[in-house]
């Protein structure tokens, strides 16, 4: 296996310190590439960056799975747990971090052909800058082990997320509202995050998770650790867009950067979803008879709210951008009910579905920002066509669409049914219908996409051909084909995302 | 010069800003013993600036720091920072551990020394650039429509 071939060649100053340098090469690259006087040196030394942290994340997979205890703890400064922050991953953490600098490294590769078209020359070196910084700060936040560490990367991801999304000013001057809206609103959910931790520091004495998660037991019932717990939920919630605070995405992923929006569809919602998971499952274990109630009446309505309401308002959007955007909302709605039934096999399905919606998701803005290369607009009437005039490009498009829908032989498929199995397991079969309800919703939806480009005459034929560059195809193809890939034969993702809900869980590996 | 009312402004400003430079520095190396730091004393030498930029203009000021030099200051001070954590790494320490700086016996504590000091360093550059440069950037905006337009 690829994975055990790393480990063996790796060398000994690279298993020793991978978990750490995953986050800490993006961000030494970063200011560097502040001051950088070339903007194509700027993309090569980005490309890098992303390139090493993405083998440092199949290091630490590799490792992470060959080891007995499946966990890895790596102590800043050498100063140990409870005073020191620890970098601590198992295979939870491994999974999220494979998902972010995988699709880091395929964004900053097609960057190039995106970025020039869209953000003014010289502000490029800067442009790249803050997307290292947001990666390295996504990274980190699926690394650390430390409740406070994880406020600092979750800030450093989310500032300079609002400088990309400002970025898109260049084209569309609705970026600025957009960029402040998500300010206002992903600044509140941090400020609600670290007010939370305040609550439990106060309670316990301790910001390490593990070590917030030993003295909880004792606690039980503890007002303070109550309202830490819900302003924890609510924060991490804004940050990954759980239904009713979403507000701020649909704006955000329309107006930005092309390549911005692709970057963020794949990862940032992940991210924070992930801390969300870390929370619910490893430091407050479910027995908590608060958090009982959580899942069966707070989670599950507001997941099954996203997934039906969202995808409603998609079928009505008539620009692509947006309508992709509304779906991500509806697809966090299935992440969220796979992981509010609490058991093993619900969160496992819920990781399931987040892994694969990175690889489509990724691929449908991808193929969106081939076209804005060459097409002004992104609405529906301006994809009329294109299937004739950018076949390959949209080939890519309507595999990554067809596996939003859940189609049969294609990753999309397996998820959905994975969150099936894990609803009926659980006695809920009216979710779900409701599931798949959402999906014939992503029918239309798509449909109406699919059908524009490859059953509609162009809006303004003309024979030049309106196909994305090289750098452009390549990623795209690699997420499309993986869309298959994971479709035909699941047992890499599914096997990942079962360690992962086990080591959420805390349980005994049952691999 | 005629009708020059900012004369005592100017005067005393001229005054101010060497003191309110040795105070930043004050404050950035008596924080390893009282209250303070690099984020305090980067934000005050950041104040000299704006004083300066408030009372002299914003055009002789950004001739005296231009904008450039404070952005590639907020860079060099990330840059401190975190190659003193690679120091370490290829010292042979773990990340951002001082004791490993100069691979010093467990007993002596030079390292950690210097590498605090190193670092406050980068975060006083991170911290003063990072603040000019949210001035000028803020100050230095042109209104995108005239008052009368509207």
């Amino acid at each position: 296996m690829i994975l055990e071939t790393l480990l063996v060649s790796a060398p000994d100053w690279a298993i020793r310190h991978s978990t750490v340098l995953i986050p800490i090469v993006p961000l030494i690259v970063a200011p560097v590439l502040a001051m950088s006087p070339s903007a194509r040196l700027a993309w090569v030394a980005s490309i890098a960056a992303t390139a090493a942290s993405l083998y440092f994340a199949l290091l630490t997979l590799a490792i992470v799975q060959s080891s007995t205890g499946g966990v890895i703890s790596y102590h800043v400064g050498n100063w140990p747990p409870p005073i020191g922050i620890e970098f601590r991953v198992d295979a939870l953490n491994a999974m999220i971090l494979l998902i972010v600098t995988g699709m880091g490294f395929l964004a900053s590769i097609f960057a190039w052909p995106s970025v020039i078209a869209e953000i003014s020359r010289p502000k490029i070196g800067l442009f790249l800058c803050a997307f290292l910084l947001c990666f390295a700060g996504l990274c980190g936040v699926a690394s650390t082990g430390d409740a406070f560490n994880l406020f600092v990367f979750l800030e450093i991801s989310s500032l300079s997320t609002y400088v990309l999304v400002a970025m898109g000013a260049g084209r569309d001057r609705r970026a600025l509202p957009a960029a402040f809206d998500y300010l206002i609103m992903g600044t509140l959910g941090a400020s609600f995050y670290i007010i939370g931790v305040g609550f439990l520091y106060a309670a316990t004495g301790t910001l390490n998770m593990a070590d917030i998660a030993a003295q909880l037991p004792a606690l039980a019932g503890n007002r303070s650790v109550q309202v830490g717990f819900a302003f924890i939920i609510v924060g991490l919630g804004l940050k990954a867009a759980m239904w009713p605070l979403h507000q701020w995405l649909p704006n955000a992923y329309a107006y930005s950067p092309s390549f911005v929006t692709m970057f963020l569809a794949a990862t940032a919602t992940k991210v924070a979803l992930y801390a969300l998971i870390r929370w619910l499952f490893t430091i407050f274990q479910p027995d908590f008879a608060f958090e009982q109630a959580l899942f069966t009446w707070v989670l599950a309505p507001l997941g099954i709210a996203a997934m039906v309401i969202c995808s409603f308002q998609a079928v009505f959007q008539t620009d692509v951008r947006r309508m992709l955007a509304y779906s991500s909302v509806a697809q966090v709605g299935y992440m969220i009910l796979g992981v509010s039934l609490g058991t093993a096999i619900g969160v496992s399905s819920g990781l399931l579905h987040l892994f694969n919606h990175a690889l489509m998701k990724g691929a449908l803005f991808m193929a969106v920002a081939g076209i804005c290369l060459n097409v002004q607009g992104t609405t529906i009437r301006d994809f009329a066509g294109l299937g004739r005039t950018a076949p390959f490009t949209m080939t890519a498009f309507a595999i990554a669409g067809l596996s939003l829908i859940g189609v049969p032989l294609t990753a999309g498929f397996i998820s959905k049914l994975q969150l099936g199995y894990a609803l009926f397991e659980h006695g809920w079969w009216w979710a779900v219908l409701l599931v798949v309800f959402s999906s014939f919703l992503a029918v239309f939806y798509i449909g109406r996409v699919l059908q524009a480009v490859f059953f509609q005459a162009p809006a303004n034929p003309s024979k030049h051909r309106k196909e994305a560059p090289l750098l452009l195809l390549v990623p795209l193809w690699v997420l499309a084909l993986a869309n298959i890939y994971f479709g035909i034969d699941a047992s890499f993702p599914a096997g990942l995302a079962r360690d992962g809900a086990v080591a959420a869980l805390g349980l005994e590996a049952f691999r | 010069m005629k009708g020059d009312h900012h004369m005592i402004l100017r005067v005393i400003a001229k005054c101010l800003i060497p003191l309110i430079l040795i105070y930043a520095f004050y404050v950035q190396f008596h924080g390893e013993v009282g209250p303070g730091g690099a984020f305090q004393a980067g934000v005050i030498i950041a104040v000299a600036l704006i004083l300066y930029a408030l009372v002299f203009g914003l055009t002789a000021t950004m001739r005296a720091v231009p904008p450039w030099f404070t952005r590639a200051l907020a860079a060099v001070g990330v840059l401190i920072y975190a190659g003193v954590g690679f120091w370490a790494l290829l010292s042979g320490g773990d990340y951002l551990e001082y004791q490993a700086l100069f691979g010093e016996p467990p007993g002596e504590h030079h390292g950690q020394h210097a590498g605090i000091i190193i670092i406050e360093i980068g975060v006083l550059c991170a911290v003063s650039g990072a603040m000019t440069t949210i001035f000028y950037a803020l100050a230095g905006r042109v209104a995108e429509i005239r008052d009368e337009d509207w």
